[in-house]
């Protein structure tokens, strides 16, 4: 497998590469950090205004982003995050918005001494009847390399995986109010940690 | 409260779990008054779908009283409710396009994954189905928590027996969208492959919606019985060739729609049957689709083919090349059940449409174990069980 960045000669997105690295440029997240590129998307049969102000929202990015076990706004462009890892562990980080247009974008990256460098870009694309096309493409470092990329697999809290889900509740949550359960006592639902 | 749930091929038990309460705020808590084992029910008994876990309460096609409701519920203590199997939110693209079964909404996040491997996508949630459906406790229970209680149950109105309205649930709308996706037009014949209930309602539907002729293939004597009593003209594979059959009823054109109401546990000693059934038992294929491969080769040119029959996995030898060079229609997929219920319960109460000959037994729910293992080695007589949490046990 070369690790080269080659010109590709189709429209796919770059995430989707099958025998190059990920051409983390071609990504468009400024001040990049992370060297795991992943992007997911999902339609939300809601408003564009409104689905981004309720992202724009981070202190409740935790209703929906299953492994955040807390987001503090530091000011307008600097929040403080501390998230779920595998083993009954957290990790913290300080995220500073590097780029923002309302309604259509916003990017960040993580300051100087994060114990998981990572940086992102979600767009907000306004598809007329059928709402809001959400695209998060995030580039982190997985803690502990490669066998630490595992035991988050392990553990379901790969950032890929838990990516896709946090859409989907997302989806869940503006476009009916709630966000699936299958547990039938409010005990269990404690038990999960909602 | 007392629930039906499954520990292993061949073994259900009752047995004691949390009653469940209000989690979300559309929810709603359903006292189950009847409630069905379903033929879908014993591909879980035996074994057939897979992420099934000791201890899940099964049961999909159930109906009651309303007991508790959520802020957002709009359904009041007291009513009586029959509940679609399918858990869909009303308000997503698909919903609002009717697609109820693809409605993602219903899905736990955490369990969108399997089906996403395994069909692409996730697909809508269901009641008591494994957890590649969501892992939600089923129906048959004294008590269900039932999502987006706003937009899936249906209102029964007083003094109308459950026993019209239980199959609502499931068996009645999936045999009236098999029938539907057949696309039959005045004058046409229409074969349809499984005298289930979901077979005979289809039978029913299909003359309803303008079949002049309705051919009904089956095994079981009793079932092919009930199809002739709807007007059905009756095959039985065990003592006659269903293809040449099918040819000579039809002068050679074959039947201008097939439904395949038969799906993944197809019964009959036929090669393709036998190879399918040893290549499940090895795990080499999951599914055993002998019965939508006769009606492929025997639908007419340019027909139709529906499928509301249940597949969960891979087939092997599926005909495509007929498919093709016949230039045949296929519709399929899970019932969009909340589509169709305020139609058929007119058509129940205008009594267009019966089901209750369907039942063949009434059991208290504690005997749910025996009346898995009844429906399950006894098909011929046991067409459908309900269960009755009030009925005494020792009834």
């Amino acid at each position: 497998m070369s690790n080269e960045v080659s010109a590709r000669t189709d429209d796919a997105p770059p995430t989707t590469a099958k025998h190059h690295r990920v051409d983390v440029a071609g990504e468009n997240v400024p001040e990049a950090q992370g060297s795991q590129a992943t992007a997911q998307t999902v339609t939300i049969n809601r408003p564009v205004a409104e689905v981004y102000a309720r992202f724009r929202d981070f202190a409740r990015l935790g209703d929906f982003m299953e492994n955040v076990e807390r987001i503090d706004v530091l000011d307008q462009q600097r929040s403080h995050w501390v998230v779920k890892a595998p083993a009954g562990r957290t990790v913290e980080w300080d995220a500073r918005i590097t780029e923002e247009e309302p309604e259509r974008l916003i990017a960040w990256t993580s300051e100087e001494g994060a114990e998981v460098p990572n940086s992102g870009r979600v767009t907000f694309r306004d598809v007329g009847d059928r709402g809001t096309v959400v695209t998060a493409t995030l580039l982190y470092d997985p803690p502990g390399g490669t066998l630490g990329k595992i035991v988050a697999k392990l553990f379901q809290r790969e950032p890929a995986i838990q990516a896709r889900r946090d859409l989907k509740r997302f989806k869940q949550l503006l476009e009916t109010g709630e966000i699936a359960t299958n547990v039938i006592t409010r005990e269990q639902l404690e038990e999960e940690g909602r | 409260m007392r629930a039906l749930a499954w520990h292993g091929k061949h073994d259900v038990r009752m047995d004691t779990v949390p009653d469940p309460e209000i989690i979300n705020p559309r929810d709603a808590i359903i006292k189950v008054t009847s409630t069905a084992i379903c033929g879908s029910d014993l591909h879980l008994y035996d074994a057939y779908i897979p992420t099934l876990q000791k201890g899940d309460v099964l049961g999909h096609e159930f109906m009651g009283e309303v007991v508790e409701v959520g802020p957002k519920s709009t359904l009041k203590k007291g009513q009586r409710v029959v509940v679609p199997f399918t858990i869909a939110c009303g308000s997503c693209y698909h919903c609002g396009k009717h697609q109820y079964s693809a409605c993602p909404n219903g899905l736990p996040a955490d369990n969108q994954d399997i089906a996403r491997e395994l069909y692409g996508h996730e697909m809508s949630g269901l009641f008591g189905y494994s957890h590649m459906t969501g892992g939600y406790a089923g129906g048959q229970a004294e008590y269900v928590r039932v999502p987006f209680s706003d937009v899936g149950p249906i209102v029964i109105p007083e003094g109308v027996d459950d026993d019209k309205v239980l199959f609502l649930s499931d068996i009645l709308p999936t045999g009236w969208q098999a029938a539907e996706y057949a696309e039959i037009e005045p004058g046409d014949t229409v074969a349809v492959w499984g005298c289930g209930p979901v077979g005979l309602f289809a039978v029913q539907s299909a003359f309803l919606m303008g079949a002049e002729r309705v051919i009904a293939i089956d095994h079981f004597p009793n079932r092919l019985a009930l199809a002739a009593k709807f007007g059905a003209e009756t095959i039985n594979f065990e003592q006659s060739d269903v293809y040449d059959a099918l040819m000579l009823m039809t002068g050679g054109i074959g039947p201008d729609a097939v439904i395949d109401a038969v799906g993944l546990e197809a019964h009959g000693l036929y090669l393709d049957n036998v190879i399918d059934q040893i290549k499940a038992s090895t795990f080499l294929g999951t599914d055993r689709p002998h019965s939508i491969r006769q009606a492929i080769i025997a639908c007419r040119k340019g027909g139709r083919v529906s499928m509301p029959a249940v597949y969960g996995g891979f087939v092997d030898k599926f005909p495509l090349g007929a498919f093709m060079e016949k230039g045949l229609t296929l519709k399929t997929g899970q019932t969009h059940v909340q589509h169709y219920l305020p139609g058929l319960l007119n058509a129940i109460m205008e009594d267009k449409i019966d089901t209750t000959f369907l039942i063949s037994h009434r059991m208290p729910l504690e005997k749910a174990p025996e009346g898995y293992k009844l429906f399950h080695d006894h098909q011929n007589e046991t067409t459908k069980i309900v269960l009755k949490p009030g009925m005494a046990a020792d009834a």
